[in-house]
């Protein structure tokens, strides 16, 4: 249960020295300052992320023509504005590997993961904090190391984000020279930082939660962050081996994925989706914990079937394990694999489908505030649901066969990243604002920024759906080069122009930002009247998270509208008397 | 532009099952996105705050997680039974061939190699095309599938038939066409630069046509 002598131990940073400039911002070892590190690191590469992405869109709308404002770039990677073949591969490459490893995780994981989980247990620090600082700093330095490769000669990686291998391996095959190596490098880098942030988040969900905190009072978020934090443990070691296996291939002559010297090109999509498929519950399980706080709180309703959450996510979690092979269903591996992974991979949208239905009964005889939060809480919900069901058109073989490597996966995987993780994000962003800068976000700007931010994205990706049911592949530059994609071109200038809707809508996100924090109303302590642990201390919160003595937990994270109490919430510090000690 | 919201035209043996699991699918899911949407909009106007209101408090309901529950994976666990046999028909065993080819993938180009007059692969009368893919109608076209440098993808949206070609693999493929006429062959993998454009042309003919065809091809030789 709680951990009596860590606590006592970090009892004294709460009357602490003062810390110069650089501890306090640059070296931090305080996990709030270290999320914010993360959030700021993140929103700078989702700028650049985003940007490759608006490219991509005019390339894909109007293949082969200049791009307004952009004759600056230099030669060979545009020419007076113009987008060539090599350029498009690099740009769909570093979107994804910039929005997967520099955005979603150190949003979700970096950021939240190191603001909730001490608060949400009552801890005063992470158990180790000068590793966590470690695992920030290495990440920047991972970041630094991406971005430099779009500086090298030959550019930045073109293998696409899952780099397959012969194509990653041998720099003659994509033009690619060290652009590819620094790529590999980044990630190697990053999979250090990954691996110091999530021993730190199981070390201290375990041992340094406070008195009467028992896992099943644990908040949903914090469950999922568990279990996020337990599936980068054991999947980033496998992408480490993967990178060096094609370091060594590119950089010392050996042959583990080139068949010429009797290596065999399917080690690595092995070996990267063992990696890949967990990978893709990592970046959505904390967007489910997010959703499901935000979802209770503006409910003022308990969580419906708060086990039901926490089995369903550990259960995903373990069969993230044994689905990868849904992701090479046509790359050559023996058919028989196939239909044994049809199998777990329609078995693991169970859990997910448990989800939904307990999200629905959570808002069901509610008192639904909508507030922007909740409206990027619900938003998460709707579609994750279009994602949800979409992947069952690719988990079955045959259906598969025809939909694989289309547009229809790449409006799949946007329904559940954007449409799932990064709505979570917005939610995330606002709902914890006022905590983590002491100041509310305008909702007005807010809920113009949810509105355009939902009705765009719907614009932009599903109708992709349509294009991958016309056969219309992901990955090629210039769809005019096909006679069987010209009718469907206007759907490509529709799709386009919705991006370009999406993509500008964030700067009123950003503008919010930025407003908040010079002028924003300043927050009280607890601004949503929620009931987990973090709003029971001051806002903004000190060196040490609680003045006085830790909190001490007597009821579970949602206890809203409950009968013993006349309030619609009930903090989990707060005792109640009578039947409460025994009830909950 | 209405007519392409749904699949293009099917033109082989086993793309009207491909097809019949793409539709089931797709009902499922519309039923289930409808049913799910509707009730939360529902819900969502229903139980939005107003003066007085206090939601009820309710912790969940396990008979209701058991009856969900168990309702998905039941439906789930069909699909994936009834998928199997249409995968295994397509992907694992198939007809026997009437026609063989090689078909070689390379940056950027589909080598496609006939047998030559002797019926034989692998002899010296061998006959390799770049990209001209020539089949006969209502025959079972069979090929080994082989890739000289990165990955590619044999894809014929029309047949449904997907199959990446592997570098130091050789991988048996089938379809059968019902329907003359010419199709693209795009590359579905990402293969390197010239990825996009990489495509040949599939060329179904009736038998007698098909023969004229091979037959100049072989005396050009």
């Amino acid at each position: 249960m709680s951990s009596t002598p860590a606590a006592a131990i970090h009892v004294g940073h709460a009357e602490h020295h003062e810390l110069g400039f650089i501890r306090t911002y640059i070296f931090s070892t305080d996990h709030k300052m270290i999320a914010r590190q993360f959030l700021f690191l993140a929103l700078f590469m989702m700028s650049i992320g985003g940007l490759m992405a608006m490219l991509m869109r005019w390339e894909l709308a109007w293949p082969e023509t200049a791009v307004p404002f952009m004759h600056w770039v230099p030669e060979p990677y545009m020419y007076d504005g113009a987008i060539p073949p090599n350029t498009y591969n690099s740009m769909f490459t570093m979107h994804a590997t910039i929005m997967i490893f520099f955005v979603v995780m150190p949003i979700l994981v970096g950021c939240y993961g190191n603001f909730l989980i001490p608060l949400m247990i009552g801890a005063r620090d992470m158990a180790f904090p000068v590793l966590n600082m470690l695992s920030f700093w290495v990440g920047a330095v991972a970041g630094v190391i991406m971005l430099s490769s779009f500086f090298v000669s030959g550019g930045p990686a073109a293998a696409g984000w899952t780099s397959y291998a012969p194509l990653s391996a041998v720099p003659v095959y994509t033009g690619v020279d060290w652009g590819q190596n620094l790529w590999c490098i980044s990630l190697i880098v990053l999979g250090v930082s990954s691996l110091m942030g999530s021993i730190n988040y199981i070390t201290t969900t375990i041992n340094m939660r406070t008195k009467g905190m028992t896992f099943f009072r644990l908040p949903l978020v914090v469950w999922s962050l568990f279990i996020t934090a337990i599936l980068l443990l054991l999947a980033l070691p496998v992408l480490t081996t993967a990178l060096a296996l094609l370091l060594f291939d590119r950089l010392a002559g050996t042959h583990f994925f080139l068949p010429a010297g009797g290596g065999e090109p399917l080690l690595w999509q092995h070996l990267f989706w063992f990696f890949g498929h967990p990978e893709v519950y990592i970046m959505i399980l904390p967007g489910m914990g997010i959703a499901s706080e935000l979802i209770a709180t503006f409910s003022r309703k308990p969580i419906f079937g708060y086990r039901a959450m926490a089995y369903a996510m550990a259960s995903i979690a373990f069969l993230s394990w044994v689905v990868w092979g849904h992701h090479m269903f046509q790359s050559g591996m023996n058919p028989a694999l196939g239909s044994g992974f049809m199998i777990t991979t329609m078995i693991i949208g169970v859990p997910s489908a448990i989800k939904t239905f307990n999200w629905l009964g959570t808002i069901y005889k509610g008192d639904i505030h909508y507030t922007t939060a909740m409206m990027n809480g619900l938003a998460f919900v709707a579609m994750f649901v279009i994602g949800g069901l979409s992947g069952i058109f690719m988990a079955c073989t045959p259906v598969d066969m025809f939909i694989h490597d289309t547009y229809f996966i790449v409006a799949h995987i946007h329904y559940v990243l954007f449409g799932g993780s990064l709505f979570a994000i917005f939610g995330a962003i606002v709902y914890w604002f006022p905590k983590m800068f002491g100041r509310m976000m305008n909702e007005t700007l807010g809920k113009i920024h949810f509105w355009i931010t939902f009705i765009a994205f719907n614009c932009t990706f599903f109708p992709m759906h349509i294009l991958g049911m016309n056969g219309h592949m992901r990955r090629i530059y210039n769809p005019l080069q096909y006679d069987f994609l010209k009718p469907i071109q206007p759907i490509n200038v529709f799709i386009s122009i919705s991006a370009f809707v999406l993509g500008a809508a964030q700067f009123i996100l950003l503008a919010n930002i930025i407003w908040s924090l010079a002028k924003g109303k300043k927050a009280e302590d607890n601004p949503w009247h929620a009931n987990t642990l973090e709003w029971t201390t001051h806002t903004p919160v000190g060196h040490g998270n609680w003045d006085g003595p830790l909190p001490v937990v007597y009821h579970g994270p949602y206890e809203y509208s409950s009968p013993l109490t006349t309030d619609d919430y009930l903090p989990q510090n707060v005792e109640v008397t009578g039947k409460a000690a025994v009830a909950h | 532009m209405i007519e392409h919201f749904w699949l293009p035209e099917g033109i082989s043996t086993y793309s009207p099952r491909i097809d019949f699991l793409f539709t089931l699918i797709f009902w499922i899911t519309a039923v289930v996105w409808a049913l799910v949407t509707i009730a939360m909009v529902v819900f969502m106007v229903k139980y939005r705050t107003r003066p007085g209101r206090k939601a009820t408090y309710i912790e969940g309901n396990p008979r209701l997680e058991v009856l969900w529950t168990t309702a998905t994976a039941v439906i789930l666990i069909a699909l994936a039974l009834l998928s199997r046999s249409t995968w295994a028909n397509i992907k694992e065993q198939g007809p026997p061939g009437d026609v063989f080819y090689k078909v070689t993938a390379k940056q950027f180009n589909w080598e496609i190699t006939y047998p030559g007059p002797d019926g034989k692969l692998g002899t010296a009368d061998d006959v390799t095309v770049e990209n001209d893919f020539h089949v006969p109608v209502n025959k079972v076209v069979r090929f080994e599938l082989q890739s000289k440098d990165v990955i590619h993808s044999f894809f014929v949206p029309w047949i449904r038939l997907k199959q990446d070609a592997v570098p130091g693999r050789i991988i048996h493929v089938w379809f059968e066409v019902t329907k003359t006429g010419q199709w693209e062959i795009p590359c579905a993998e990402l293969c390197g630069f010239g990825h996009s454009g990489m495509k040949g042309t599939l060329y179904v003919q009736s038998q007698a046509d098909f023969e004229k065809w091979l037959k100049d091809k072989y005396s050009q030789k």
